[in-house]
């Protein structure tokens, strides 16, 4: 598991160091492309932005799908990661906010017996 | 033995979020405590103001008001310190007691339908939160932070690569 991570890490990393990969995942940012609008917005050859989506599709950042004859591009991993780091941090306030309800709770149920107690 | 673990510590019960489908988040958690409380804790203003905005969070509670009815109004206002405050509200469009909540947030059109259901066992109540977005976009869009841009994002992603990069390199 370890080893997985860092090689996905290894790969991020080289992926990143390029301008042009960089501005590719900017692109991918605002909307899905396909290698030829990506080639053209680049001013690549083709061979040479399919060369470049696929170092950021091995690192995990990009993923692609063969539809007909096009190849769409979107934002890959990355985006998973960033879900799932946005969910922790809303199960953690959601954690802290019923923690307080807990206390809350008890004190209610503290509350209830001694009324019934004096009801009797 | 320390005298400390003689005494009953209750076990913490755990908070589960899920993101159920591309419109849906679920929030769980069990309470132990009979659903009338955990309901009333949910319904009273005073009651709600003392946990919905913990310390932790570094964010204090301005005001609170929950008219809690069919058709009835809340609003929470939050401020990190003196800062303008955020307000959430909405209305209550279901109040069934002690077993179902559901209300609107009307900040934005993008805003969640959330119902809360209470779920009584064996004297403890199991709490689920269920949030219904409009569009898969709108919850996206939430996780996403509305003011997130991709810049930050992404010198956010350089940073830690940089990090990882350096830890790797030393080991």
């Amino acid at each position: 598991m370890v080893q997985y991570t860092r090689i996905g890490f290894d790969a991020s990393f080289a992926a990143l160091s390029d301008a042009t990969r960089r501005g590719v995942l900017e692109q991918l940012g605002r909307a899905d492309a396909s290698i030829t609008d990506l080639a053209e917005r680049f001013h690549m050859t083709l061979t040479g932005m399919k060369k470049h989506v696929g170092v950021l599709e091995q690192a995990g950042l990009v993923t692609t799908e063969k539809v007909g004859r096009v190849r769409t591009c979107k934002l890959g991993l990355r985006r998973l990661e960033e879900e799932a780091a946005w969910i922790e941090r809303y199960r953690q306030l959601w954690d802290a906010r019923f923690d307080e309800l807990d206390k809350v709770v008890e004190e209610l149920k503290r509350k209830e017996k001694v009324d019934g107690r004096k009801r009797e | 033995m320390d005298g400390r673990e003689s005494e009953p510590t209750p076990m913490k019960n755990r908070t589960t979020v899920e993101r159920k489908s591309e419109r849906e988040l679920v929030v769980t958690r069990t309470f132990n405590g009979p659903a009338r409380i955990v309901f009333e804790a949910w319904t009273k203003p005073e009651l709600l103001k003392r946990w919905w905005a913990p310390k932790s969070t570094g964010v204090s509670l301005l005001s609170c008001e929950a008219d809690v009815r069919v058709g009835g109004r809340y609003r929470l206002e939050f401020g990190h310190e003196a800062s303008k405050p955020m307000a959430f509200f909405g209305r209550y469009i279901e109040v069934t007691p002690h077993s179902r909540l559901v209300w609107t947030n009307d900040e934005s059109d993008d805003g969640a339908v959330t119902t809360v259901t209470f779920e009584e066992k064996g004297g403890k109540t199991l709490l689920v939160m269920h949030e219904l977005y409009p569009s898969k976009e709108a919850l996206d869009g939430a996780i996403a932070g509305m003011e997130s841009g991709m810049p930050e994002t992404f010198a956010q992603l350089d940073e830690l690569l940089v990090t990882l990069g350096a830890s790797v390199g030393r080991s």
